[in-house]
């Protein structure tokens, strides 16, 4: 019992440790990122002792900033709300996680343990249901701030949630036909199966269209160009206009969460999970041919490592896809959402299940 | 539609007022916009300018004619050249001199490369104000090499060089300059290729700029605006060939003209103007003849160093054209004297009473007149879209408020 409990604990930390470190580099990477797209440098003034190490130094001497600035209430505005919704905006991105599986059942002395923190047989209502409760952060946020801008851009939060939702879940539907479930142990797991004996059935392959719908409405989600609608920082200059030090910070840290939550939950639904391919719980194997035995930790390890890069590799690309593009208006941005993304996410459930009734 | 009317008539909803700027990120911290919104839609909006005001035109009426070409640099100092020499052409039609021909090169050449700076970063600006900052900042290193060139000729960096004199420019160009030129419009070419790529077909650019702060080729007329975004109507004006002035009869190139007048449009008539602006320029540098680049005339140009040092005539005449009750001291009448700015039409007025300064002297920027047209298009139309239209008057506030 109590091992269960310091296991569970010890799941969680690492968990934390990777998405909020993952979240502090990639504030870090972004700036390198958009520098080497732009033609800059990027990032590289912090030093400890002299040492720059490619400016990685920056998210710590951000971090010390942000936690040493006054921290501003509006005096018109709610208090209470006003401190609220940072929080509200940190604990929905991380709590995403929770049912998130990054590696096989791992078998240590007798023990079968799950690598997923709480696997959930509602995983991904779970998951839409926290992205969704995720915007209560910046509408809170900004009708707190008792400021017009901020208004203005909780406004199109709220906007941009009903016009992103729809399709977001209804792109989901096909998975949860596809693989039969809704707890995403058990999809990670069926996407280790394989078409004509070679080609990994992972997402991606089975749902071609919903992954493309998933992925758009999912960057919707994190509220990053071309999504940027609630912040704007070009026209209302966004729902946290009256927040700052580590207040803003929570809300600049939650953006970055959400970019490793969404990357995270794109990897389990549609490119795999951890699952590697031609990896499976014996060793490296081609189907038919052969089959090269590894230590059952070893294989562990290395699907939770295929994991973290999968992960790693959706969080870059939504950078790359943020330094691109310009930004939508937000009745372009409803209109997308509703007559364009919708009517495509219903024709993929069509499309699937009559795929699923012929064969 | 009677269901939502009861609707709209049971809940009470009012228009909210919203002040944009003048400490707003798109407003330059220069302009203020008083916006009633109806949710996102604008109700209404009153453009107030006049934050930048410096009364350029009492100061340099208080100045003597030398002095105010520093003045005239900070008008539009995203393309502070051709203000300069708008405004040295017209104390010369004044004297009623005629520059050498290499000068008028030169001055071509120059005025061409401040419009190419001026509208890429016009161009960047608006991408970024839609949150295309990657195209921006393109833009932006491709200005740096024209900055560049600009500085090795003039000495100073793009907003304040003062290149001229009345009655020439203060030097010929640096040794190399064709070289030079020519490597930083390769420069600049790839970057628009870039940019092309970036923005002119990508479907959210399209989507946001297309149909946006339409003016008609009529009211622009009627408000008097001129430059890229009356062409971007479709009026064929140009001051370069309407009333050519330096050498820009001798050269070919085209005028780029839009059709809708909207935000799309005036974002293509500057990307291909910048493409005319390089024709022009590597024509001008091949066809400049040799020669003096200032007029041989004691009464306008000042002696060379060398000579103010060793001869007393230049002595004499150094003192005299610095003197104060002295100085450059045109014939008494009035001109005016307009050139193609980057933003359109830019005139300069000036009524000289015989004496060492301007007896007035007045200034026609470009942007007063678009922005007087700007509530017009900004109303009816959505929040956002403010700042992107904002952005294509390519309003700089030293050249509006003056």
């Amino acid at each position: 019992m109590y091992l269960d409990i310091i296991i569970t604990l010890i799941k969680i930390a690492i968990v934390f440790g990777f998405v909020l470190n993952v979240a502090a580099i990639l504030s870090w990477a972004e700036r390198k990122q958009s520098a080497v797209m732009q033609d800059r440098i990027g990032a590289n003034r912090a030093d400890v002792l002299g040492f720059r190490i490619f400016g990685l130094f920056h998210p710590i001497a951000d971090t010390i900033k942000m936690l040493t600035k006054e921290d501003w209430v509006p005096p018109a505005g709610d208090a209470f709300v006003h401190t609220m919704a940072p929080f509200l905006a940190l604990f929905t991105a991380l709590v995403v996680f929770a049912v998130i599986p990054f590696g096989d059942t791992l078998h240590i002395a007798g023990r079968d343990i799950p690598l997923q923190i709480a696997d959930l047989n509602v995983g991904i209502l779970f998951i839409v249901a926290f992205g969704g409760l995720g915007f209560y952060s910046v509408v809170l946020a900004g009708w707190s701030s008792e400021n017009k801008y901020s208004l203005l851009g909780s406004l199109r939060a709220a906007a941009q949630l009903i016009s992103y939702e729809l399709a977001l879940g209804l792109s989901i539907v096909g998975i949860v036909m596809v693989y039969g479930s809704i707890e995403l142990d058990d999809i990670a797991r069926a996407q280790g199966q394989y078409i004509l004996g070679f080609i990994p059935y992972w997402g991606i392959i089975a749902q071609p269209l919903g992954f493309l719908l998933f992925f758009t409405a999912a960057v919707a989600e994190t509220k990053r160009v071309p999504f940027d609608l609630p912040e704007s920082e070009s026209e209302i200059i966004g729902y946290f206009t009256e927040y700052s030090g580590m207040k803003f910070g929570a809300f600049w840290m939650g953006e970055f969460i959400e970019v490793v939550a969404v990357a995270g939950v794109v990897t389990a639904l549609y490119f795999g999970g951890w699952q590697i391919p031609f990896v499976n719980n014996q060793g490296i194997f081609f189907p038919g041919l052969f089959t090269i035995p590894l230590p059952h930790v070893l294989i562990v390890l290395l699907q939770v490592a295929a994991f973290g890069l999968k992960v790693l590799f959706f969080c870059w690309f939504m950078l790359l896809v943020r330094w691109t593009l310009p930004r939508f208006r937000y009745d372009q941005l409803m209109a997308f959402g509703w007559k364009f993304m919708v009517p495509l996410a219903l024709l993929n459930i069509l499309v699937t299940g009559l795929f699923m009734y012929v064969f | 539609m009677e269901k939502t009317a009861t609707l709209a008539r049971e809940l009470h909803t009012r228009e909210m007022t919203l002040h944009m700027g003048p400490s707003h990120p798109a407003m330059h911290g220069t302009i203020r916009i008083f916006l009633e919104l109806d949710g996102e839609t604008v109700v209404s909006a009153d453009v107030e300018i006049g934050y930048l005001h410096r009364a350029f035109e009492k100061t340099c009426e208080n100045r003597t004619y030398h002095q105010a070409i520093i003045y005239t640099d900070r008008l539009n100092y995203v393309s502070p050249l051709i203000n300069n020499f708008g405004y040295a052409m017209a104390v010369e039609k004044l004297f009623g001199v005629d520059v050498p021909e290499r000068c008028k090169y030169i001055r071509v050449i120059m005025s061409e490369i401040c419009r190419i700076t001026d509208h890429l970063t016009n161009v960047g600006a608006t991408a970024m104000e839609l949150g295309a900052i990657t195209a921006f900042l393109y833009m932006i290193k491709a200005r740096e090499t024209l900055w560049k060139l600009i500085e090795e000729a003039a000495g100073g960096r793009g907003v304040t060089p003062s290149y001229v004199r009345i009655g020439g420019v203060k030097d010929d160009l640096p040794v190399g300059f064709t070289d030079m030129a020519l490597n930083a419009f390769k420069v600049v070419r790839e970057v628009l290729q870039e940019v092309h790529g970036l923005l002119t077909k990508n479907r959210i650019f399209v989507d946001r700029t297309k149909g946006v702060g339409v003016i008609t080729s009529e009211e622009a007329l009627s408000y008097g605006i001129t430059g890229p975004f009356l062409r971007s109507t479709g009026v064929d004006y140009d001051v370069r060939k309407a009333k050519p002035y330096m050498v820009y009869d001798k050269i070919n190139f085209d005028i780029p003209v839009g059709t809708n007048g909207d935000n799309y449009d005036r974002y293509l008539v500057r990307m291909e103007e910048i493409q005319q602006s390089m024709r022009i320029c590597e024509q001008a540098l091949s066809n400049m003849p040799p020669g003096p680049v200032k007029v041989d005339d004691p009464r306008i140009t000042f002696p060379c160093k060398k000579d103010v040092y060793t001869k007393m005539e230049s002595l004499i005449n150094h003192f005299k054209l610095f003197m104060d009750g002295h100085g450059i001291m045109p014939p008494k009448g009035e001109v005016y004297q307009a050139v193609e700015g980057a933003n359109g039409e830019l005139g300069f007025y000036v009524v000289s009473d015989g004496s060492g300064r301007p007896y007035r002297l007045r200034c026609r920027g470009p942007c007063f007149m678009i922005m007087s047209g700007l509530s017009r298009m900004i109303k009816g139309g959505m929040v956002a879209d403010i700042v992107p239209t904002f952005g294509s008057v390519n309003m700089i506030g030293g050249e509006c408020d003056r």
